[in-house]
């Protein structure tokens, strides 16, 4: 145990190390891509509290990576000069009021129907913000100018291609020591234990209701984040990643990444966005990258359950 | 007694009858579609993601159907016949080796076959929508307007498709294996009946179900690779409500949520009109999570 709790942190500091360099060697436009495939990650790592440690399959979490993202814009807009720290706060804010909304309904279902619940939630932001033209800017969404990089009272500077892309990596690398912690705390055991064994689980006496809901809340909190760092890095927010296409493709970074594992998600991501930036260029803008995808994704859940990163740790320890 | 008689009057009596002509048809035909969601669900234990899916192929093979031959109602079956035997492949191929897992994998491989299959037909038939024209032009006065009779026929198409169906599953041979498939699976494998062939025949009538609706109510909007999306979210909300896996439930609360969109139609546009199904779907999760048509459990 001694042992491999000290090569997992020589793996963890590599891994990092390599990203906090990487946007000095890459160029402008994998800079980029870097960056967002880490928000995606952060969004799929968000998702699997739900999908890998308590059993419960979310295909909401565009509600919450919205409101995260809109809440931002809202701060960037009213508040002038725009500030990053009231922008992460109201996209936080934004995303506990709508996932304590929907955990709260969406809890009393279990298995297939809270996904079907979370599902159509979502829908329900999704014709909010797309009808309600005169404060979400409807279809057009809302554009902004992206906020200073600061720290309070002491310090601003404009965020560079590199700046913000050590800032989400900070973010993302935080969220997941703190998720990580969580996980292994006697919270992140019982919702395992629901996974597990529902009704055992509550014969032992935990209110389960309540852990669903603070697991659904904790999960949409992270998204929310993820929505926040998506809206500074692109400056624009669209009721386009409200859509339940994100909510989706969210669930497939997981399944290809490995659920249960937490980086699992952020590897689905980033195989995920590197596949599909492999077949636009080499097909075209226009080629339904999808259905290529759509076949990866059906095949690894019949033949590669456990993702890519189950398969490699198994094959790592043959 | 006055503000009670304006009250009155200010009802548009007129457009409430013409409403609920309306809500009944679409009621009918989300019926269709709900209950081979149901269906498949409820002998399965498989939730089928890509049902509207079928439902949109369906319109498509019965656009490029009436194209060839003109005749709509060879449409209908084809359409119906061909989505049938898609979705018995489809089944063999994704949602077989999958028998045995958790019902939650197969929600993720009906969503893949969902994504592949709307994104084939946006590269197919590409962005436009195409459109389907009624067989039936003749139409009836109701009030200030021409009524289509062919909306009639909707519903009563649809009342006989799900009545056939019932039928079939009460006397028909194959209807019986199904039952018995239901009730329990390794018992009647046990008795000799092809069950993993049961449910491939299964998953293939839900999805000719689908394609049948698709196909008849392609005239009343256009046929576009997204229109799937709606109807499986609107089948989904009346699943949940009618009470899951019950096939009456949910033939009520297709009829129930549509008419309630209806009315609603009257006084706010279609499109937020939808918001009403969302709060009939959270007031039942409040207070009847097991579904509003369903006897109360003792």
């Amino acid at each position: 145990m001694k042992h491999s709790n000290k090569t997992y942190w020589i793996a963890f500091c590599v891994v990092v190390a390599l990203l906090i360099i990487a946007p000095l060697v890459l160029p402008e436009f994998w800079r980029r891509f870097l960056t967002e495939i880490l928000i995606w990650g952060l969004l799929a790592m968000s998702s699997d509290i739900l999908i890998g440690y308590t059993g419960m399959i979310s295909f909401g979490h565009s509600a919450f990576f919205g409101l995260g993202m809109y809440g931002a814009a809202a701060a960037l807009l009213m508040v002038s000069p725009p500030n990053m720290w009231i922008a992460i706060i109201l996209g936080l804010a934004a995303a506990a009021i709508v996932s304590l909304f929907v955990a709260y309904f969406s809890t009393r279902l279990r298995d297939i129907y809270f996904a079907i619940t979370t599902l159509i939630f979502s829908q329900i932001f999704y014709v909010i913000i797309f009808t309600w033209t005169e404060v979400t800017g409807g279809e057009n969404g809302l554009a902004f100018s992206r906020p200073r990089f600061s720290i309070p009272f002491i310090y601003s500077v404009p965020f560079t291609t590199e700046t913000l892309h050590w800032f989400v990596l900070a973010v993302v690398t935080a969220s997941y020591l703190i998720l990580r912690r969580i996980t292994q705390s006697p919270f992140g055991m019982v919702l395992q234990s629901i996974r597990e064994n529902e009704s055992r689980t509550r014969a032992i006496g935990y209110p389960v209701e309540l852990y669903k809901i603070v697991a659904v809340m904790l999960s949409g909190l992270f998204a929310g984040l993820a929505g926040v760092l998506y809206a500074i890095q692109n400056k624009f927010a669209a009721p386009d990643f409200v859509y339940f296409l994100v909510s989706g493709e969210t669930v497939i970074f997981n399944v290809m990444g490995g659920i249960g594992t937490l980086v699992g998600p952020i590897v689905g991501a980033g195989f995920f966005l590197l596949l599909r930036e492999f077949l636009s260029r080499l097909f075209g803008d226009q080629f339904p990258y999808l259905i290529p995808l759509g076949v990866i994704f059906i095949v690894m859940i019949i033949f590669l359950p456990q993702g890519l990163l189950g398969f490699a740790r198994r094959w790592l320890n043959r | 007694m006055d503000a009670l008689v304006h009250f009155f009057q200010s009802i548009p009596w007129d457009q409430i009858v013409i409403q609920t002509l309306n809500g009944i048809v679409t009621g009918m035909i989300l019926a269709l579609v709900a209950s081979g969601l149901t269906l498949i669900f409820g002998i399965m234990d498989v939730v089928n993601f890509a049902h509207g899916e079928l439902f949109m192929l369906g319109a498509y093979i019965g656009v490029i159907v009436l194209g060839a031959t003109g005749s709509f109602w060879l449409a209908l079956i084809l359409a119906s016949l061909i989505v049938a035997i898609l979705g018995g492949a489809m089944q063999i191929v994704t949602l077989r080796p999958l028998i045995g897992r958790d019902p939650l994998t197969t929600i993720l491989a009906t969503f893949g076959l969902s994504l592949i299959l709307q994104n084939y037909a946006l590269w197919q038939f590409g962005p436009s929508s195409r459109k389907i024209s009624e067989p039936i032009t003749t139409h009836f006065n109701l009030f200030y307007l021409e009524y289509p009779w062919y909306r009639l026929v909707i519903a009563g198409l649809s009342a006989a498709i799900i009545g056939s169906f019932y039928l079939f599953l009460k006397h028909g041979k194959f209807g019986v294996w199904i039952r018995a498939t239901t009730q329990d699976r390794i018992m009647a494998q046990a008795m000799g009946i092809p069950v993993p062939w049961v449910l491939t025949g299964v998953f293939a009538i839900g999805a000719g179900m689908a394609a049948s609706s698709g196909v008849l109510f392609g005239p009343l909007v256009g046929v576009n690779h997204t229109m799937g999306l709606d109807w499986v979210l609107k089948a989904f909300i009346v699943v949940v409500v009618g009470g899951m896996g019950n096939l009456g439930g949910s033939i009520l609360a297709a009829i129930f949520i549509s008419l309630l969109e209806s009315y609603a139609a009257i006084w706010v546009n279609p499109s937020q009109a939808v918001i009403v199904s969302f709060v009939v779907l959270i007031l039942t999760l409040l207070f009847r999570p097991t579904g509003l048509f369903v006897p109360t459990p003792k």
